[in-house]
């Protein structure tokens, strides 16, 4: 039944997306031949290949140690673990918050509901400069202040908006009757939720917990303002360090940090949305 | 850190001031969590508080430090190194709160908006030798005091001065015009000297020798008449005669000299470690004179230096704390380790160390960067005159003059405090009003029965709506009511509408003028309408071509092109802007490369010089940033067409085109919509590649409302009333904006049923089946 798609149509698809693949890395092959070029002449150059190949900008910003009391820290190592544990609860928690409003909004009518929606798209207007000293303000008042935790909640309450939009149409595209049958079989609500509708909206999840993994992974502003010390750090606060004094030294500092933080992703984001193509 | 550079790092991170009072509802539960909390934490509080010291230094002089305080005897001391860009917007929200540190290292020339907030306290005793200047340089004491009184004890001096590559050049011209000779006498490919032209800290060097100064007396725009058109006029002559590179930053000056393509360069002490691992051999020497007026070239000098807050003030441990780091022990030490001017007079440079000896004389005849508040607000009226003027097509006076037009409007008075009563009256009358409809509405019945069916949903929706209304709502709601206050930090006031009067009149000015709301408006919605159009062409058409089932390497191309968006924004929107350099640009190298493959003459372009390139260039790195995010929602949407629907529509003749409008796209735009919905607000709101790749250049129109509102509250003039003013603003429009698909839906609705309720009767007529 199928019809096999012709030669020159798979031959511009993969011109396509040879083309876009390009474009896409293009800037960021020129962050990476920076970061392993010794010394770099000034000229206009097109192919990005580092000069006088060194890693030692990488060692200086993996090798870093601090003697605290209790020992010699790998500083690196820890604020890599940092920033995946709060990206990873960050996804958790936002996806967690949001798939329950989200089912609701798919399938119940209640009291609120257009105010609610409203209120939720409202939050994504307002530029978010404006509430961080209160935010702030509000943690330290929570005692949340200094810590992962509360860093991990803002960054949630963050995404849930976008969560509960993605995640509300899947929802709605997935058919009622799949439920209904369900509970004419004699389940709750509830339980038609958590074993029909939740596996259905899988892929959508998927993606929603990697939209909430990768803001959280590079954000700086807020983990700055709100964490305390130096072993708590996210990568993006001790990257930005590298960055903001000596402007000289952006891409050079910045890079190694980025080839790992690039490494690892790209494996995430692999999986994550092969799953999600696949359903 | 603190390379004197950093009033051009201006992201420096949201510090929009506190609220009046965050929430005051659920006093109670706050009060029995922070009983709670407080009782938990009692044993920690019987023991001495660590001394806290924040610092932005890295490398050599965080080594330094890092000994220092190895040495230092009493209670233990908690270091926190920060982001610089954080590192303002941290201290402001900390310290009032006594959260933040007890002592900070920070540069002298943000003294006078350190103390307008409050943040800073005088230092006491800790600087040693009382009224007298004690054991430091007199200048360094007088850069830290305001008013006769001291706010920080001085740790070293930094400025720039001249290197000087060995190889290429032995003797320093006796003035900065007959650096133009060299032209001839160096290789074609060598710049005689590099500096960042276009920037107001360097250019205050050669204003210097003119006699002018940025900041005039009685904290007026100083950068005007005939000292400043003279020191224009001569850098611009320098620049027509290739003697030094335009669009120079300090990347690039890094590069040249350290590549041996620069004979001279005028730089800071931060050079000298860029420097280290190269196989230049430089000496430093003092920055020459300039012909035209005799006089010698005067940087700016930075005199960094430690603070205290109020709470670590009054800690007699603090204070010594402080006499510590700034001690002659410490000196030595950070001139050996990261051989930093010290502040000291007691610890001269070591007769046989040139680069000292150096640094030292040129800080002695530096001009100390004022510290007053309103310097803030001249860098960047004064840079943008100065690249105006450089670039030429305007003449110095007039670029000037503009330039302080700029400064004055900045620094324009706040508007006058007014009672907030009538305001609270009508919302009080407003809340009495709500309440009474709600209750009215309640006490209906048919409105209970509809509360009781909703009570099922509600279980499912209670813990986001608390948690959304507590970390989003709350501190959204005190950022928008800030935007009817005015004034300093901490004494803001009520000030009514007045942000908002200001704002919509244009402060006065033409409605269409330079920076005014409308004219802003405008560009933000062209940005925002040709990004999102190519984001969703790009993902859609990406996400489409992936989905194919017979495509081979699917997971390799998916992967590789998620990849931008992989990458925190702020490296590689600084990647970006380094490729669109004119002369040394990875585009540049584009153009080149395709004159010599195809024969043509393509001239590299001076992106950021016009407003339609330097907006196409924000628009490539923000399309860039963007599709990755339109092609993965579209690759999950796609999941939802089920096969046999497009099979079908093949079965019956459908064309690829008819198969893709009228039924894959109709199925997946429930999804699209809400992502393109919102990817319109984010770049509506796009604050990062805007200030990092074009930074409003040329001469801010490529601004765009966010990064406006962000100028207002960090780099002119922290007027956060005002900043906050135009985000209350940017959500009035937005949410204008964004009920216009909804308009449009009605519109298609209607027709629908029109075009429905006309098949129908003619359904019916033909006897037909449903």
């Amino acid at each position: 039944m199928k019809r096999q798609p012709s030669k020159l149509e798979s031959v511009a698809a993969h011109l396509l997306l040879f083309c876009a693949v390009c474009f896409a890395l293009y800037p960021v092959l020129w962050v990476l031949s920076q970061a392993f070029s010794g010394l770099q002449t000034p000229e206009p150059r097109v192919l990005p290949v580092p000069e006088h190949l060194t890693v030692q900008h990488l060692r200086d910003v993996v090798g870093q140690t601090r003697t605290t009391p209790t020992g010699t820290v790998w500083l690196f190592g820890r604020q890599m673990v940092n920033s995946l544990v709060v990206s990873g609860a960050t996804a958790l928690v936002g996806v967690v918050i949001a798939i329950p409003t989200a089912y609701a909004l798919a399938r119940f009518n209640f009291v609120g509901k257009q105010g609610g929606v409203k209120a939720l798209l409202a939050t994504q207007m307002f530029p978010t400069v404006a509430s961080l000293i209160p935010l702030y303000f509000l943690l330290n008042r929570l005692g949340l202040l200094n810590s992962r935790t509360g860093l991990v909640l803002c960054y949630a309450a963050t995404s849930v908006p976008f969560a509960i939009f993605q995640l509300r149409a899947a929802f709605e595209s997935i058919p009622v009757d799949l439920e209904e049958a369900a509970m004419v079989d004699g389940a709750t609500r509830f339980q038609a939720f958590l074993r029909v509708a939740l596996p259905a909206a899988r892929p959508a999840i998927a993606v929603t917990a990697l939209f909430a993994f990768m803001s959280a992974y590079n954000e700086f502003i807020l983990a700055a303002t709100l964490l305390g010390r130096e072993e708590m750090f996210t990568l993006p606060v001790v990257l930005q360090r590298y960055i903001g004094e000596y402007s000289s030294n952006v891409p050079v500092f910045a890079a190694p940090v980025m080839v790992l933080f690039y490494v690892l992703q790209r494996h995430l984001v692999a999986g994550l949305t092969a799953g999600a193509v696949k359903g | 850190m603190l390379n004197g550079r950093r009033h051009r790092s201006a992201l420096s991170g949201p510090g929009v001031s506190c609220a009046p009072t965050v929430h005051a509802r659920s006093r109670w539960a706050l009060a029995l969590a922070l009983a709670t909390l407080v009782l938990l934490t009692l044993p920690g509080v019987a023991r001495a508080e660590p001394i806290r010291l924040w610092h932005a230094y890295r490398g050599q002089e965080e080594e330094a430090l890092r000994q220092t305080l190895a040495s230092w005897p009493g209670s233990p001391v908690e270091v926190l190194a920060l982001p610089y860009d954080a590192y303002a917007a941290k201290l402001s929200a900390a310290i009032p709160l006594g959260e933040g540190p007890h002592l900070f290292i920070d540069a002298h020339e943000r003294l006078g908006d350190y103390l307008q907030r409050g943040l800073v306290a005088e230092v006491g005793d800790a600087l040693e030798g009382g009224d007298g200047p004690g054991p430091y340089v007199p200048q360094a004491v007088a850069a830290v005091k305001l008013g006769g009184k001291a706010y920080g004890v001085p740790l070293s001096q930094k400025c720039v001065a001249l290197y000087v590559n060995r190889d290429l050049v032995s003797e320093v011209p006796p003035d900065l015009e007959s650096f133009a000779e060299l032209r001839g006498k160096l290789p074609a490919a060598v710049w005689p000297l590099a500096y960042e032209a276009e920037s107001a800290y360097f250019h205050a060097a050669v204003l210097g020798a003119f006699g002018g100064s940025l900041l005039g007396p009685d904290d007026g725009f100083g950068f005007v008449g005939a000292p400043a058109e003279g020191s224009l006029e001569l850098v611009k002559g320098l620049l027509a005669k290739r003697v030094v590179p335009a669009d120079a930053d300090g990347a690039l000056v890094t590069q040249l000299f350290r590549s041996g393509r620069a004979a001279f360069a005028i730089s800071g002490p931060w050079l000298a470690s860029d420097l280290a691992d190269s196989n230049v051999h430089y000496r430093l020497a003092l920055l020459p004179r300039v012909r035209a007026t005799g006089q010698p070239m005067r940087p700016l000098l930075t005199v960094e230096a430690v603070m205290l807050s109020a709470d670590g003030a009054q800690r007699p441990e603090v204070r010594a704390l402080a006499r510590h780091i700034a001690g002659a022990e410490a000196a030595r030490l950070r001139q050996r380790l990261a051989r930093t001017v010290t502040a000291r007079a007691d610890v001269p440079a070591p007769a046989d160390d040139d680069f000292l000896r150096v640094f030292t004389e040129q800080a002695a005849v530096a001009i100390v960067t004022p510290s007053s508040a309103a310097m803030r607000a001249t860098w960047e009226p004064a840079a943008q005159a100065i690249r105006k003027s450089l670039r030429g097509g305007i003449s110095e006076r007039d670029a000037l003059l503009e330039a302080k037009r700029r400064f004055d409007d900045v620094r324009r008075p706040p508007p006058p405090r007014q009672s907030p009563t009538p305001a609270l009256v009508v919302l009080g009358l407003l809340a009495l009003a709500g309440t009474f409809a709600l209750v009215a509405r309640a006490r209906r019945p048919e409105s209970r029965g509809r509360l009781r069916a909703s009570l099922p949903a509600y279980a499912y929706v209670t813990h986001a709506v608390l948690i959304l209304g507590l970390l989003v709502f709350v501190p959204l709601l005190a950022g928008a009511a800030l935007s009817l206050y005015a004034g300093p930090q901490n004494g803001q006031y009520y000030a009514g509408l007045n942000n908002f009067v200001e704002i919509l009149t244009a402060r006065g000015g033409p409605l269409l003028g330079r920076g005014s709301f409308y004219l802003v408006l405008l560009v933000t919605l062209l940005w925002t309408v040709l990004n999102v159009s190519f984001h969703v062409g790009i993902g859609l058409l990406l996400g489409t071509v992936l989905s194919r089932p017979a495509l081979k390497l699917k997971g390799l191309y998916r992967a590789l092109l998620i990849v931008p968006w992989a990458v925190p924004s702020y490296i590689t929107a600084l990647t970006w802007k380094g490729m669109f350099h004119r002369q040394f640009g990875a585009v540049t190298g584009l153009t080149l490369w395709l004159n010599g493959v195809f024969g043509t003459d393509m001239q590299p372009i001076a992106w950021f010089s016009r407003f339609s390139t330097a907006f196409s260039a924000n628009l490539a790195t923000n399309v860039w940033l963007g599709f990755p995010f339109m092609m993965v929602v579209t690759l999950a949407a796609l999941t939802s067409v089920p096969a046999e629907v497009l099979e079908a529509a093949e079965v019956d003749g459908a064309t690829r085109m008819q198969r893709f409008f009228r039924v894959t796209l109709p199925i997946i735009m429930p999804t699209l919509i809400p992502a393109v919905l919102l990817g319109a607000i984010w770049t509506f709101n796009m604050f990062n590649v805007v200030f990092l790749v074009s930074g409003g250049e040329p001469d801010g129109q490529t601004d765009i409302l966010v990064s406006e509102a962000y100028r207002w509250a960090f780099t002119r003039e922290a007027r956060y009333g005002y900043a906050a003013a135009y985000s209350v603003l940017i959500f009035v429009l937005l949410s204008g904006i964004t009920r216009l698909p909804n308009l449009f839906g009605w519109w298609r609705q209607r027709r629908r049923a029109r075009r429905l309720g006309a098949a129908l009767p003619a359904a019916a007529d033909a006897g037909g089946a449903r």
